[in-house]
């Protein structure tokens, strides 16, 4: 058997993925040091100030540093990132195992519910909610989480299906086991690695789906700091001054990146048809 | 042997709801298992072996499974019980074993750690005594190290270990029933012959009766008092085993018994066929009219064909068969 970890070293693009991931964790940890100063505050007479050895990514229509804000707003994307798979994982983790494991009238229920809400693609679903619940920090992570959700039922309860036939599963049943233990003690461990492949990519397109949203002014509102918004803020400058526009952008653009290529990674690493 | 029966079978019948129809796996079966006695169970793949196990802890999933009859352990029918108290049995009065101790044990939690969840699951003992107890019972079935081994995943441990810590897990509530559903089949002969050495051990220490389903005559002869030869999900013959051995009176018996191959035989018998019983069990699907042997059966006459036999008994032995009448 090969160790997990050699594999994935020898992955390069995953090694890449995971220094970028790393990165940004970095700066989102130590954004005070990385940025004295207040990444909001306004500076209208260098409003727009091309890049320089002083202010290396230039300023924005406001005068406020755009290293500043990308560096203030990595705080905001990993924050969105990791709410938005907690309220998918808490909430579609164990309808999945329950859809999975009990079968039946309960799982015919779940199921149709996660068709309705896979029925529409889920920046859309995403849009929509934020159109009910309204806009701001909280209201995006609850709006992108829910259109996570039906993701990890889906995934969940297929592993489900396959592990609960496995004979321990039986074994542990003839034993007498509660279900309850049966699904989060026995079921569920074994069904951790499409979890965390998932979780990885899912974070990619929170990240994304959040941006969307900021970029259309229905996300985080200014002046926090959100890659999505900085983003929609420059657009209207993109001839002039492109600088603005394009930072934010490369942010958003490396930390998908990051996810996606660690959670392929991941996959590689995890997944038994893989394994020689 | 006038006790009464540790567990009673009283015409059980395990139907399944499929799409394509009503299958009966089990057709109306009598049993009786005495306290300390190891009942063996023969026949085919397919014949209702395991669903008969099975339904005894009522472990098969409703639907389709649907159970009728009774299954009375002392004196309470487990058909009649609530889910919380047939879960209050299992593993604890009446405790399973599986054929296959690679895929038996959980992959992700060590051997301790399943052994002890039984014990503190039905004996509400602590974390740390389950935890002892659980080293105690591995070192009863004789895994070198326990104390190191309890700490070791499943992936770790030969398939003859792995069986021991299966029984080791079945054994720790000591049940007064095992159910043993191959429990030998996916082992090495040597192996085979320390498991069934241990079993017996332990039979005598914490004083079991087992219900041992195999298609192993071999293991039967080994192990069991009493047999019941089942086809096609009915029984067929009972008998206690020397006398099914040297006698059988089911035409069925006589050819499971013709078709094991023993040492020396081509030397005695010369270079001739082994015998066997010709044909398949049948579909449950298509259960034939009359006797479910006879489209097999050297011996069917045209009664056989179109009546189910009755139950005769003859010198203290159970078979369903016309040709005692």
């Amino acid at each position: 058997m090969i160790n997990p970890w050699r594999r994935f070293k020898k992955n390069k693009a995953a090694l890449f993925g995971s220094i970028l991931l790393l990165i940004y964790l970095v700066t989102a940890l130590f954004a005070p040091l990385l940025y004295p100063g207040n990444p909001s505050a306004p500076n209208l007479a260098k409003a727009l100030e091309r890049p320089s050895i002083k202010e290396p990514l230039g300023k924005d229509e406001l005068g406020r540093s755009i290293l500043g804000r990308i560096i203030y707003g990595s705080r905001v994307s990993l924050l969105i990132a990791i709410g938005v798979v907690c309220v998918g994982l808490f909430i579609g983790v164990p309808l999945g195992l329950i859809s999975g494991y009990y079968g039946g009238k309960v799982d015919f229920g779940i199921q149709r519910a996660t068709d309705t809400l896979l029925a529409f693609p889920g920046f859309l679903l995403a849009l929509a909610l934020v159109a009910v619940l309204g806009v701001g920090l909280k209201n995006t992570i609850i709006s992108v989480g829910i259109s996570m959700i039906p993701i990890y039922i889906r995934l969940v309860r297929g592993c489900t299906l396959s592990v609960k036939e496995q004979t321990y599963v039986e074994a542990a049943r003839a034993l007498g086991t509660r279900d309850l233990t049966i699904l989060f003690r026995h079921i569920l461990p074994n069904v951790m690695a499409p979890i965390t492949i998932q979780t990885s990519l899912g974070m990619g397109t929170a990240i994304l789906f959040a941006a969307g949203l900021g970029f259309l002014g229905i996300g985080v509102q200014p002046p926090t700091p959100e890659w999505g918004a900085m983003l929609g803020s420059g657009r209207p400058y993109l001839f002039h001054a492109p600088h603005v526009a394009t930072f934010p952008g490369m942010a958003i653009f490396f930390a998908v990146l990051g996810f996606n290529l660690s959670g392929d990674g991941l996959r590689d690493m995890l997944d038994p048809r893989f394994k020689s | 042997m006038k006790q009464e029966p540790l567990l009673s079978i009283k015409d059980l019948r395990t139907r399944f709801h499929t799409y394509e129809g009503v299958l009966t796996a089990v057709d109306g079966i009598h049993l009786g298992i005495y306290p300390g006695e190891t009942l063996g169970v023969v026949g085919e793949s397919g014949c209702g072996k395991s669903v008969t196990a099975l339904s005894i802890l009522r472990l098969l999933a409703s639907p389709p499974a649907q159970i009728e009859g009774q299954i009375l352990f002392d004196g309470n029918d487990l058909l009649r019980m609530s889910l919380d108290e047939i879960r209050r049995i299992r593993g604890n009065s009446i405790s399973m074993i599986f054929q296959e101790p690679m895929t038996s044990l959980n992959p992700v939690l060590t051997i301790g750690e399943q052994i002890a969840e039984a014990i503190r699951l039905h004996q509400g003992l602590g974390r740390e005594e389950a935890w002892e107890k659980a080293v105690d019972m591995l070192e009863r079935v004789q895994i070198p190290s326990p104390r190191i081994r309890a700490r070791e995943y499943p992936h770790k441990l030969s398939g003859g270990m792995r069986q021991r810590a299966i029984i080791a897990m079945a054994l720790s509530c000591h049940p007064r029933l095992l159910l043993a559903d191959e429990p030998t089949t996916a082992l090495d002969v040597t192996v085979q012959a320390q498991i069934v050495d241990l079993m017996e051990h332990l039979k005598e220490e914490i004083r079991t009766s087992i219900l041992l389903i195999t298609h192993n005559l071999g293991l039967i002869a080994e192990m069991a008092k009493r047999v019941v030869v089942m086809y096609a999900g009915k029984i067929v013959e009972e008998a206690p085993v020397e006398d099914l051995f040297s006698e059988p009176l089911h035409p069925y018996t006589k050819g499971l018994l013709e078709s094991i191959p023993w040492m020396g035989r081509k030397i005695k018998e010369g270079r001739k066929p082994l015998q066997e019983i010709p044909g398949m069990v049948p579909s449950l699907k298509e259960m034939p009219r009359g006797c479910r042997f006879h489209p097999r059966c050297l011996t069917a006459r045209d009664r056989c064909r179109n009546e189910e036999p009755p139950l005769i008994v003859k010198h203290g032995r159970r078979v369903f068969c016309w040709l005692w009448t």
